[in-house]
């Protein structure tokens, strides 16, 4: 089974950005609007899609993160009814959405490559959809001027696609999807094809957007930042799977797996075995530490003995180049192996004594430093107990 | 800023290559069309003569200015007001044109399919099914005019085996009729739809219907409003490809068609060879060619304009 993983909490202390009171997937009462119900998807010998259930709730805005060829898009085309599962099914908003073909759908796609119709307008893209809904044309001409302001592309209305740029190109796609008023808006690689200016721009504004119109976003994505940014909760999937599902700060802070933990952001991954656990608690035995490693805030049971990665963020690791004060869990020594500098952050690659290499990463808060630490300097390493996230699989 | 390097001055001879370059379609036409274009129409001014060459007068540089000048004096359009007299060459326009229209209408439902079906084809077949379209050009076009005689002729293979298959009793009557004139043409002239089509289909971003189908539009509806409307510019190349040298067939009509089949290039081949009558004929082949121009100008002027807006 590969049900969805659901992300776990830590008592009250909350993780990463999170909108208040909106989180119907930790409601046991609430209905979710969309229903993948033990989906598989095969092409031939090739399973793209591998057995999967997810729930998406009504004004969510949720990704699918994953690298190509995972099976996000698949799901995301049998959703809007351009391939059909080959086993399971369907259900939005209380239909099965099996045999339902892609026109009858209340769902409207952004495009990855945007798809607008090169021989129309600007508006009469806009229209399109509304034209195949029969609307009074009165009707029609008001929602398309209410999707211009909306995008802020009134001043194009009677442009040929070619004629825009690809920032606008985006916003007339998103008009055109949005222009139905559908129950879910499906979008392809949104931002794909922006440059990243651009994109960060977009980000927030498909954010405000939705929020505005209350609208359940499901978004296709590989960039971990987009989906970091701008998703309510995320789904990460690998070979047709989903490993796991929870808010981009479970994601981040309490990874399911070593694939989610090294997939989102960057990770040092030890490798240890546990010599004592229990009450959250635990003590590894890691090859490249001297000492014993304890680690607080583990989420499953573990008993002596058994084999774990630990995984620790770079931005979670103290670097002094003083030893720290005796008594002081987790100090690692090494040497300084190359550093990055990259204006707000400066990554430095410790070699430890085994000749493993930490990833450490500061953040640059004052415009000068007295002593600046420089290649092959002695440095320590250290990181408190709740800094690390034990990952058993 | 970087200033781009010049180019190496390479002189007046070093240029001369590339400013003869666009000289050279323009040679080819002075030389090829307008010289040829320019001596028949000067004989479709004369009148018949019972001579060598069967026309006068005839231009004689020998008798110098003035006979040049009397040569002139000499040419006259009652050719052109006795194609307007006499009916026969009306209806024989009328009548090539219709012919190319229905054939040209025929083409484009029959190519169009194959067109599309080639184009969606998996990619490894596509080079395959493109040889195969034109494969006939391989065999001489008159052999392949000959061969239909063979098939539909009543004692032909059609009918043999439409009889044998028990569809038919009486052998088919279509061998000299316009039906068969139809039937050679579509089939000579269907490469000429294809090709064209299929160029413009293959390029087709068949997302596009995707997203159609997306905001609500069924496919068949779809196919109008996106398809056909973006693969315009493959129609009319397609359509002018066949319609021009449909009007003004010969050797498809000559074989296959019956002595009611009036298509004016029969009309002219008869005025040049039975009636020995050059001017008249230079005059037919004149008009011809300007109605032919017609369509061509109005279809540069359409693609010049869709250039524009899409700039």
């Amino acid at each position: 089974m590969s049900m969805a993983v659901d992300g776990r909490r830590r008592g009250s202390l909350a993780i990463g950005a999170v909108r208040r009171d909106f989180a119907p997937w930790a409601d046991p009462g609430a209905i979710p609007l969309i229903r993948f119900e033990q989906v598989t998807k095969r092409y031939g010998e090739v399973t793209a899609v591998d057995n999967l259930s997810l729930d998406i709730y009504e004004r969510e805005f949720f990704c699918l993160l994953g690298p190509s060829g995972c099976g996000k898009t698949t799901l995301m085309r049998m959703l809007a009814g351009f391939e059909a599962a080959s086993e399971g099914r369907i259900v939005l908003a209380g239909q099965d959405l099996s045999g339902v073909p892609p026109y009858r759908r209340p769902v409207n796609m952004m495009f990855q490559s945007y798809a607008l119709f090169p021989h129309m307008s600007v508006e009469r893209n806009i229209a399109f959809g509304l034209e195949q809904d029969r609307l009074p044309k009165a009707e029609i001409a008001d929602r398309v001027v209410e999707m211009l302001r909306l995008v802020q592309l009134e001043p194009f209305a009677r442009r040929r696609p070619s004629q825009l740029s690809g920032g606008q190109r985006q916003r007339v796609a998103l008009a055109r999807a949005l222009a139905k008023r559908p129950k879910v808006l499906l979008l392809d690689e949104p931002l794909g094809a922006l440059d990243k200016k651009l994109r960060e721009e977009t980000q927030f504004e498909l954010m405000d957007l939705q929020v505005k119109l209350g609208m359940t976003f499901l978004v296709v994505t590989h960039d971990q930042e987009e989906a970091m940014t701008m998703a309510d909760r995320i789904a990460v999937m690998d070979h047709g799977r989903i490993v796991q599902v929870a808010t981009p700060g479970e994601i981040y802070e309490q990874p399911a797996s070593r694939y989610v933990a090294e997939f989102i952001g960057d990770v040092n991954i030890l490798e240890g075995k546990v010599i004592a656990a229990g009450e959250g608690r635990c003590t590894l035995a890691v090859a490249d530490a001297p000492e014993p490693v304890s680690v607080a805030g583990v989420a499953e049971p573990l008993s002596p003995g058994r084999e774990v990665a630990l995984a620790l963020r770079p931005e979670k690791l103290v670097l002094t180049q003083e030893e720290p004060p005796p008594h002081t869990p987790n100090v690692f020594a090494g040497t300084i192996w190359d550093i990055g500098y990259l204006g707000d952050w400066t990554i430095y690659l410790v070699r430890l004594a085994s000749g493993k290499t930490l990833r450490v990463s500061r953040a640059n808060v004052t415009r000068f430093v007295e002593r600046p630490l420089s290649w092959d300097d002695k440095v320590f390493v250290h990181f408190a107990p709740e800094a690390g996230v034990v990952l058993t699989r | 800023m970087d200033v781009a390097p010049r180019p190496p001055d390479r002189g007046a001879l070093g240029r001369a290559p590339s400013a003869l370059v666009p000289a050279v379609p323009f040679l080819w036409l002075a030389f090829f069309f307008l010289v040829p274009f320019a001596i028949v129409f000067k004989i479709a001014l004369s009148e018949p003569a019972t001579a060598q060459p069967p026309y006068r007068p005839v231009f004689d540089l020998s008798q110098g200015f003035e006979g040049l000048r009397e040569a002139f004096s000499q040419l006259s359009f009652y050719n052109f007001t006795l194609l307007l007299e006499d009916s026969l060459y009306f209806s024989s326009f009328i009548s090539s044109l219709r012919i190319a229209a229905v054939s040209t209408v025929l083409l484009l439902a029959i190519g169009f399919p194959i067109a599309y079906a080639m184009a969606k084809a998996p990619e490894r077949w596509r080079p395959t099914l493109l040889m195969l379209v034109i494969l006939p050009f391989w065999t001489s076009f008159l052999i392949r005019v000959y061969a239909w005689i063979g098939i539909l002729k009543p004692e032909g293979l059609l009918s043999a085996l439409l009889i044998n298959l028990g569809l038919i009793s009486e052998p088919l009557q279509i061998m000299n009729t316009d039906t068969a004139v139809f039937i050679g043409i579509v089939y000579s002239y269907l490469p000429f739809m294809v090709l064209p089509l299929y160029a413009t289909l293959e390029k087709f971003d068949y997302t596009l219907l995707e997203a159609a189908e997306d905001l609500g539009c069924p496919p068949w509806r779809a196919f109008w409003r996106i398809t056909v409307p973006l693969a315009m510019p493959g129609v009319l190349a397609g359509c002018l490809l066949c319609f021009i040298p449909v009007v003004g067939e010969f050797v498809i009509p000559d074989l296959l068609g019956g002595s009611e089949t009036l298509m004016i290039g029969r009309t002219l081949w008869s005025e040049f060879f039975s009636n020995r009558d050059w001017p008249l004929a230079s005059a037919v082949a004149v008009v011809l060619l300007v109605l032919l121009v017609g369509p061509i100008v109005a279809y540069r002027d359409i693609e010049a304009r869709r250039w524009e807006k899409a700039q």
